[in-house]
């Protein structure tokens, strides 16, 4: 009864933490965690489910974030059409980066798309006429000064995929994609279009990651094909959300991303230690792979019964 | 006749540049055969190879193809260590997502990147050279030649030693009982297993191996280029470029690779733009996967089998 209700008291309580009056920093902290759920769950349906480790998902991001930008800074539309105008246009990069990227396996799968994502930055810093180069993309005319509508965005977004995923990872699709994830040789002796599954798997997380980056050019109302398209800030940050939180549960992208934006932003507040949070982020990523190889939620049994045996050795 | 220069030139450039990617991509390339993991933090080690080059060229003066017999030791160690203590456990833990090794590996070069940051500052430092600039011209040596190339000192050292290291590292596999040994781990670790050879400490030392020669690039290519604290990403793709070029695992393969790796780079770079070479690196790792998935390596033993 009280785990059926959970997730409506969860999302009730996000409806009204609005409106508890925080100051426009902490607003900013909650958008940022709910942008980093919604990211990390697209990449959870991919990574988790069926198996695909993506270490390019900075290129979805990035072409979502273009998308809006350039709607706005070479067709003077607002820059609001590129949520659904990015939507049609990840898809297509998906589909050719899943053409290439696919056909390999495991980590080399994982190293394609890794190039995949770096080599879209370098177009995105080279070709200067359409996208600006390295000046990046500014958009002058803010929606809203104040922070609750795109908090309500951004949530609505996060809404949705939550129940994508949900839907998804229930049907037979999500069957198909675990099957793939844990074996693909037998997956394909079945009957599955493994190449198939993955391709919709990949066009499904892609979209997702390129509303959030749609949704980033509005919000931030600033990009530049360093930030959009980072490595270690976009992709491996998307990782280290699902890998902290635990991969193929339900929860884990959410409670890695409350994590890993809190600890970035201690890490950054603290002056000296700011320079140095690749190397905790990238201490933290050894800790759980070697510690917690599923992540907190995965594996919280594991953390309850370290406490427990801790209490009853006095 | 200006033409056929710039041609030349820049297919010699290629070349020297393909010598030094061979040695790097060879490196991910070991490792890649027996461990059947990628190590994403190879370019990192590559960068801590090259600090220790700077380090010792400004403290005490030491010619940085000299600080390979420094460097490469001590990369060989850091490797073993990285591979016993933090690898060797993970492989042995059961986890959802498969890749676990990878990311792990990701997780290293974070760090090792993030500590030269911040010991280093992210400013960009060379090893200036008594000899940096000195060239030999084609013209000086041969009056009546239609073309005037040139080569530089450092580039065709770096040329030279790297080749060496290469035959050296080619030798060792093929001839000698360890070298056999490792061999036979890539190929099948369980049978290998069962004729007696110690597969574990095999990998160990591969690992040392591999980031020995990564760390021995390091040395040689301080000399031509600069340092900062993040160039070992883009090498860590290099190499992956190249193992995927030359063919999962195969050392001539990787040979071959960087040299045609090295050779296409410095074309976009004369014909296409400066800043469009690491497209251009890229362009040919995806032809490589859609029209020759099996890299170089498919190629030679298709000739084989004629």
């Amino acid at each position: 009864m009280m785990k059926n209700a959970f997730p409506y008291i969860g999302l009730g309580a996000l409806l009204l933490f609005p409106l508890l009056g925080f100051s426009s920093y902490l607003m900013h902290i909650a958008i940022l965690v709910i942008m980093w759920s919604v990211i990390g769950m697209a990449w959870n349906l991919l990574g988790g489910y069926c198996g695909q480790v993506s270490f390019g998902h900075a290129a979805f991001f990035g072409v979502g974030a273009y998308t809006a930008g350039m709607l706005y800074s070479k067709l003077g539309l607002s820059a609001w059409w590129g949520i659904p105008a990015s939507i049609v246009v990840v898809t297509l990069v998906a589909l050719v980066i899943g053409y290439i990227c696919l056909r390999l396996r495991g980590p080399f799968f994982a190293l394609a798309t890794l190039s995949m994502g770096v080599i879209l930055r370098i177009t995105a810093e080279n070709l200067v006429k359409i996208t600006g180069g390295d000046i990046g993309i500014m958009i002058r005319e803010r929606t809203w000064v104040e922070k609750i509508w795109y908090y309500y965005i951004i949530l609505a977004l996060a809404v949705m995929t939550f129940l994508v995923v949900k839907q998804v990872v229930g049907s037979k699709l999500g069957y198909y994609f675990v099957a793939i994830r844990e074996d693909q040789d037998a997956a394909e002796s079945l009957g599955i279009d493994t190449t198939y599954y993955k391709t919709v798997a990949l066009c499904l997380s892609g979209v997702i990651t390129g509303l959030a980056g749609a949704f980033y050019t509005n919000y931030m109302g600033y990009i530049d094909p360093k930030v959009v398209f980072a490595l270690h800030d976009i992709s491996i940050i998307t990782i280290m959300v699902v890998m902290v939180g635990g991969a193929a549960t339900f929860s884990g992208p959410v409670v890695g991303a409350v994590i890993m934006v809190l600890l970035a932003e201690m890490i950054r507040s603290i002056p000296k230690l700011g320079a140095a949070h690749h190397t905790f982020f990238g201490l933290l990523l050894i800790v759980i792979i070697i510690f917690l190889p599923n992540g907190i939620v995965g594996d919280f049994e594991k953390i309850r019964k370290l406490f427990r045996t801790r209490q009853e050795q006095p | 006749m200006i033409k056929l220069e710039i041609f030349l030139q820049t297919l010699i450039q290629g070349l020297l540049l393909g010598g030094l990617y061979s040695l790097i991509g060879v490196g991910m390339t070991i490792i890649m055969g027996v461990m059947k993991i990628i190590n994403l933090a190879h370019g990192e080690l590559m960068m801590v190879a090259m600090y220790i080059a700077y380090v010792l060229f400004t403290a005490f003066q030491i010619d940085p193809y000299f600080s390979i017999l420094i460097a490469a030791p001590v990369l060989f160690f850091l490797g073993i260590a990285l591979q016993k203590y933090l690898i060797n456990p993970v492989l042995r833990v059961e986890a959802i997502i498969p890749e676990n090794q990878v990311i792990l590996t990701v997780g290293i070069g974070m760090v090792l990147a993030n500590l030269a940051t911040i010991i280093f500052q992210s400013d960009y430092r060379q090893t200036p050279l008594s000899y940096a600039s000195k060239t030999w011209y084609l013209q000086d040596y041969w009056k009546s030649s239609p073309v005037d190339l040139s080569i530089t000192a450092p580039w065709l050292v770096t040329f030279l030693v790297a080749v060496l290291i290469t035959l050296g590292l080619w030798f060792f596999l093929a001839r000698t009982d360890m070298g056999k040994s490792i061999r036979a781990t890539a190929q099948d670790s369980e049978a290998a297993m069962i004729m007696g050879v110690n597969v574990d400490r095999m990998r160990v030392i591969t690992f040392g191996l591999g980031s020995a020669l990564v760390g021995a690039a390091g040395c040689l290519f301080i000399p031509i280029y600069y340092i900062y604290p993040d160039i070992g990403g883009q090498f860590t793709l290099i190499s992956f470029v190249i193992t995927i070029l030359g063919g999962l695992g195969s050392t001539v393969g990787a040979i071959l690779g960087g040299l045609v790796l090295g050779l296409f780079e410095s074309l976009t770079a004369t014909y296409v733009g400066m800043g469009w070479a690491p497209v251009g690196r890229f362009a040919i790792f995806v032809a490589a996967l859609v029209f020759l998935p099996g890299g170089m390596a498919s190629l030679l033993k298709s000739k084989r089998m004629k």
